[in-house]
């Protein structure tokens, strides 16, 4: 499904990696790996499209994703650093946003029962602490179930157990769905074992 | 397809102002704004009815533009900190729909309590009543002409250190010449001539920058997230 080519990326002036390239075939779990600094927000970035390679290109079903834009856009679900949640919306608001914005708008109900499986509560975000913003942030996925592909980066973060234990069973449903997942974590998951690693500090 | 690009940009135009709605004093202070600067002039140069009469269509378009300037360096940063435009760029519309509704939503924050408060300021200047129509008219198609353009410096500064000094030297050239139109409608009809002619060259650059701008905007701003 999803193909990179000698993906290369070059951030103020020193090349993080070059010649990364791999396939990613439906149901497959793929973690990226390496030091801090080595480059593996900028490749998630890169296969979103959100960031461009200084070399090689990354092609979805075959055709590159420059050229797909929003239509690629709409295939994938892109969990960044930063939580994407507004401060002031509550988190029911935000993940009604997030979804019609996706092109995929929800019924009231999905979004509750998605919020309350993740033990959200209805308060503006910023009265949140950081695991329950992130919480928000990963309700998303739940509500996105059957977008074939899912880039993470760090969903553990900030996460206790029992919502990293949480999310892992998401994870494994969309991989069993027949979905793709790339993530990126500096916490051993239990998912890991089954993941096949790229490493950057390799590249 | 079409449905999604509707439907995304109505959700984003009631997200910011459900935001904006959420954060009123970030309105209160871009109109207070408008209010003081247009206010300070009656007092500086003194209450000669003649000579107010003549500088008021100057005066109240040159505070338009610094108060709808004032807020545009929020357009894009709010979004930008918390990972949002990241999400808005992956979004199922495009991001020149994206702009556009955020850059409607931004005038009527920014733009629209100008057009309504306007007359209230022309007051002060002794400015005839039948001229508040032309005022408020010129300021409703004029704002929003500087929220799109106004978008576009937004989406090149983000991000930047001095981000807001630089956004005021890179946008306010570009404004002149709706501060000419704008103004020159207002004296037009004060010498007692048709502003149409003037009117009618603002309604065709809001239609001519409301196509193209909010298309540049968005390539500046997906070189500004990357």
């Amino acid at each position: 499904m999803l193909e990179a080519g000698e993906l290369e990326c070059e951030r103020g002036g020193r090349t993080l990696f070059r010649g990364v390239s791999f396939t990613l075939a439906s149901g497959e779990l793929l973690r990226l790996a390496g030091p801090n600094g080595s480059g593996k927000t900028s490749l998630l970035r890169i296969l979103c499209g959100l960031l461009t390679p200084s070399q090689g290109e990354v092609r979805w079903r075959g055709v590159p994703i420059r050229r797909l834009a929003e239509e690629y856009s709409r295939q994938l679900v892109y969990l960044g650093h930063a939580s994407a949640v507004k401060d002031d919306l509550t988190p029911c608001e935000n993940l009604e946003v997030a979804c019609r914005l996706m092109g995929s708008p929800q019924p009231k109900e999905a979004l509750g029962s998605a919020l309350s499986a993740l033990a959200v509560p209805d308060l503006p975000v910023r009265k949140l602490s950081q695991g329950q913003r992130r919480r928000a942030a990963l309700a998303r996925l739940l509500v996105a179930q059957g977008v074939p592909l899912w880039l993470l980066d760090e969903p553990f973060a900030a996460l206790d157990a029992g919502a990293i234990a949480y999310t892992e069973g998401l994870i494994a449903r969309q991989l069993e769905a027949g979905g793709s997942v790339v993530y990126t974590t500096h916490q051993p998951a239990a998912i890991d074992t089954s993941a096949r690693v790229i490493d950057l500090a390799a590249h | 397809m079409l449905a999604h690009v509707i439907t995304a940009a109505r959700t984003l135009i009631w997200r910011d102002l459900l935001l904006a709605l959420r954060r009123r004093s970030d309105i209160a202070t871009a109109l207070l704004f408008f209010i003081i600067v247009s206010s300070l002039f009656p007092l500086g140069v003194g209450a000669e009815p003649n000579l107010l009469r003549a500088i008021a269509p100057g005066v109240i378009w040159v505070a338009a533009l610094l108060s709808s300037m004032l807020s545009l360096g929020r357009l894009f940063a709010g979004d930008y900190a918390d990972g949002t435009l990241e999400q808005l760029m992956l979004g199922a519309a495009p991001l020149g729909v994206v702009v556009a509704a955020k850059s409607f939503a931004h005038w009527v924050v920014s733009g629209l309590p100008l057009v309504l408060m306007a007359p209230v300021i022309a007051l002060q200047y002794d400015v005839a009543a039948p001229l508040y129509g032309v005022l408020a008219l010129s300021l409703l198609l004029g704002t929003p002409v500087l929220s799109i353009i106004g978008a576009i410096g937004a989406a090149l500064t983000l991000g930047l250190r001095g981000g807001g000094v630089l956004l005021s030297l890179l946008v306010l050239p570009l404004y002149v010449p709706v501060l000419i139109l704008g103004a020159g409608a207002v004296d037009m009809a004060a010498a007692g001539l048709s502003p149409a002619g003037q009117l009618e060259l603002l309604a065709a650059m809001l239609i001519v920058a409301a196509a193209f701008a909010p298309w540049a905007a968005a390539a500046a701003l997906r070189i500004s997230a990357e």
